[in-house]
């Protein structure tokens, strides 16, 4: 571990790349259940940059799960599994800022001492954050196509903290001309998701997506966008059972409806 | 679950459930949010102070049995009696036995978390020995008869109403009034009586200088120096990790301790004691001893990893950033630390059987770790012991302690079907087909629906899209 204390347990060094031809995707277990759309939304975006997109069939999760509830035999496990299906050299870009932080700065740390830690590692050390990838490397310009609306962006603790992604997604926000993006006043607090926390701490989960609900609705925003399922999930579940007529919506898929609309 | 284990989801929901409460944390924290980011507006400036912060601590901690043979040594040459405990228990026997010797029965103490640790006050009280809180939220707590809900700011669950209430009922004097000026100094004269008279101080220390045999102590209300000046004998505690090697090593670890804690560039009083009263001079005690407590700490210190603990320099901007803290307050954790540090250091020093709880009241948001002005890998230790907590091993105490078989089937299960992609498609193809139909009062999903709509599961899966798009697989 380092002990200078840095958020991730190791850093591993991820090069600045040029613009690939190919690109994997990793889905991440809750977008392929719940949010497939968001995923689609994902590829596409990327595709229409010009970028060949791979999706391996075998992959499954990272293994965040397990390892945060103490599991961490079972995370290995897991995360061992996804090894095979991206052997190319291609970044690896994920539509969550958790995923990726758990594949990126959480899997030399589980590999520790195993005979595939090199590996890992390498696996590691390509994996970005969708917006991240979108804006640092492809350096997208988007064109809106879509009709006035005011929409606002909920943050997640994993893409800011773990990936360091805080300005990239707001940045492709700010692109699309018809789109008024009002800011949280407390962006970056959690939304009381935490993966277990949810359902181990509900009472006071539902405290935190309270408070998250009211800043929400404050902004008067149409919209709530984000780009982590987790969180997403948490939150338009509590808009929805509050009856509040804002929707919750994962960047990809905002960003796709307004470019191809 | 052991039959001592504190119940933090019991308590927290009572805390929920107090609007009051809820309301005077939230507006504690946002004010203490923004007042700290203020302090630290220039990002260049708190990186590199916050650098030397880290440094300092861990340089420390590298060579801590070292630096307490030296603080020891010099303490002792300055006249300052020197005491190990290794338990609470010592530690208070270590303090009763001074008092009794010079027949004490009142004692006036400072701020000291160390002290809250021990339950000092119930204990002393036990003997027959008065003892009273002189820093003005301490004051109110005791009077309470609560615990503090806060390391630096023990009353910040209250509002001024609630104080007045309190005051009036319990100080014989009080009139009642909600000006906290007249509030402040009724407290203040209650407690200059109590000062004049005591026949023993107690303080805690921020920080131990091993090179000069100093104690470091910062305060805000002149308290601290009081009881430290005027009884005649003062009595110190402090656990074994607050040493630092050099008096230069003071003052960036109190620029962060200030500015994370209450946003303030320096506190009012700033006190460094190193010796008794010497012929001549016209104030200060007679007798200094300082209790140095290990409880747990030596054992924290053995493990690499764990040790990063014992950086902690007890400013609280951990808890003033815990979106878990903010919603709950201190008491839920009933513990004298809480929030996040207290969720790490609690399990440690007393045991998973009975605070495996509180490594779980946390989203792992990391919003302490980015606080942090000595860059405790807080959440980092938080899921090693969340390891700990269900594989039995010799690191922490009670390690292995909440193993449940039927929790560690499900992970297994789980790990089974995820690892194998045949497994893993067959079980989420049969997910999006009938996973709706479950119904919202099955475990788990029952407490997610109390406030949100269920999760909907959709009718085909990413890989299944993929597949139909025509994307390819390598």
């Amino acid at each position: 571990m380092s002990h200078d204390g840095t958020i991730s347990r190791t850093d591993i060094e991820r090069p600045a790349i040029e613009r690939p031809d190919s690109v994997y995707f990793f889905g991440t277990c809750l977008v392929d259940l719940f949010y497939p759309e968001a995923g689609m939304a994902g590829m596409e975006l990327l595709k229409a940059q010009g970028v060949r997109v791979v999706f391996p069939q075998g992959q499954s999760c990272c293994g965040q799960p397990a390892y945060n509830s103490g599991y961490r035999e079972e995370a290995l496990k897991v995360a061992r599994a996804q090894l095979d299906y991206f052997p190319g050299d291609w970044p690896i870009v994920v539509p969550s800022g958790s995923c990726a932080g758990m594949m990126s700065k959480h899997w030399p740390d589980l590999f520790k001492g195993e005979p595939d830690e090199a590996r890992a590692c390498q696996v590691a050390s390509r994996v970005w954050e969708l917006t991240q990838f979108l804006v640092q490397v492809l350096k997208v310009k988007f064109e809106d196509q879509g009709p006035p609306v005011k929409i606002t962006w909920h943050a997640s603790c994993h893409a800011q903290r773990e990936m360091g992604v805080t300005d990239e997604p707001k940045a492709l926000l700010r692109q699309l001309a018809n789109v008024e993006l009002v800011e949280l006043q407390r962006e970056k607090e959690c939304c009381g998701f935490g993966g277990t926390f949810a359902v181990r701490h509900p009472e006071i989960s539902a405290a935190m997506v309270g408070d998250k609900v009211a800043d929400i609705e404050n902004t008067g925003a149409k919209a709530v966008v984000s780009g982590d399922c987790g969180c997403l999930m948490n939150i338009s579940g509590a808009l929805e059972g509050g009856k509040k007529p804002v929707r919750g919506v994962h960047i990809a898929q905002f960003l796709k409806e307004r470019t191809h609309g | 679950m052991g039959e001592t284990s504190i119940n933090f989801a019991k308590a927290s929901s009572a805390a929920l459930q107090d609007q009051q409460l809820r309301g005077n944390f939230r507006r504690a924290m946002d004010g203490l949010m923004s007042k700290r980011a203020v302090q630290f507006a220039d990002t260049a400036e708190w990186n590199g102070v916050r650098t030397l912060g880290a440094s300092v601590r861990l340089r420390a901690l590298s060579k801590l049995p070292e630096l307490l043979e030296k603080l020891e040594a010099n303490c002792t040459k300055n006249g300052i009696q020197v005491h190990w405990a290794s338990t609470t228990d010592e530690a208070n026997a270590i303090v009763l036995s001074i008092m009794q010797r010079v027949n004490a029965k009142l004692v006036v103490k400072g701020k000291s978390m160390v002290s809250e640790e021990m339950h000092l006050n119930a204990f002393l009280e036990k003997h027959g020995i008065e003892s009273l809180e002189s820093d003005l939220g301490e004051y109110i707590v005791q009077l309470d008869e609560a615990m503090p809900s806060h390391i630096i700011m023990p009353a910040i669950h209250m509002n001024t109403k609630q104080i007045a209430h309190l005051f009036k009922q319990k100080i014989k004097e009080a009139e009642y009034t909600e000006d906290v000026a007249q509030l402040t100094d009724l407290a203040r004269r209650v407690l200059r009586k109590k000062f004049a008279t005591a026949d023993v101080g107690i303080s805690g220390v921020n920080m131990a200088v091993a090179e000069t045999g100093t104690l470091c102590l910062v305060e805000n209300e002149g308290n601290g120096r009081m009881s430290t000046t005027v009884p005649p004998v003062h009595i110190a505690v402090m656990g074994l990790e607050k040493v630092v090697e050099k008096l230069e090593d003071v003052p960036p670890v109190i620029s962060l301790l200030t500015r994370s804690a209450t946003a303030q560039p320096i506190t009012t009083y700033v006190n460094m004691i190193s010796s008794p009263r010497k012929e001549g001079e016209k104030d200060g005690p007679n007798e200094i001893h300082l209790v140095i407590l290990d409880n747990g700490r030596s054992g924290i210190y053995a493990d690499e990893e764990l040790r990063n603990t014992l950086r902690c320099i007890r400013c609280g901007a951990c808890m003033n950033h815990c979106p878990v803290y903010t919603k709950v307050g201190g008491h839920a954790y009933q513990a004298p630390y809480p929030g996040p540090i207290g969720s790490i250091l609690m399990p440690q020093v007393e045991g998973l059987e009975k605070r495996g709880e509180l490594p779980h009241a946390c989203t792992m948001c990391n919003a302490c770790v980015e606080i942090c002005p000595v860059k405790i890998p807080i959440v980092e230790i938080m899921g090693r012991l969340r390891s700990e907590a269900v594989h039995p091993g010799d690191a922490v105490k009670g390690a292995g302690s909440h193993a449940s078989k039927a929790e560690a089937m499900v992970w297994k299960g789980w790990s089974m079907t995820y690892a194998s992609p045949l497994a893993y498609q067959f079980a989420t193809a049969l997910l999006a087909k009938l996973g709706n139909a479950a119904p919202a009062s099955l475990p788990l999903l029952k407490e997610w629906t109390n406030v949100r709509s269920k999760p909907r599961f959709a009718s085909r899966t990413l890989h299944a899209l993929a597949r139909e798009k025509g994307i390819p697989d390598v």
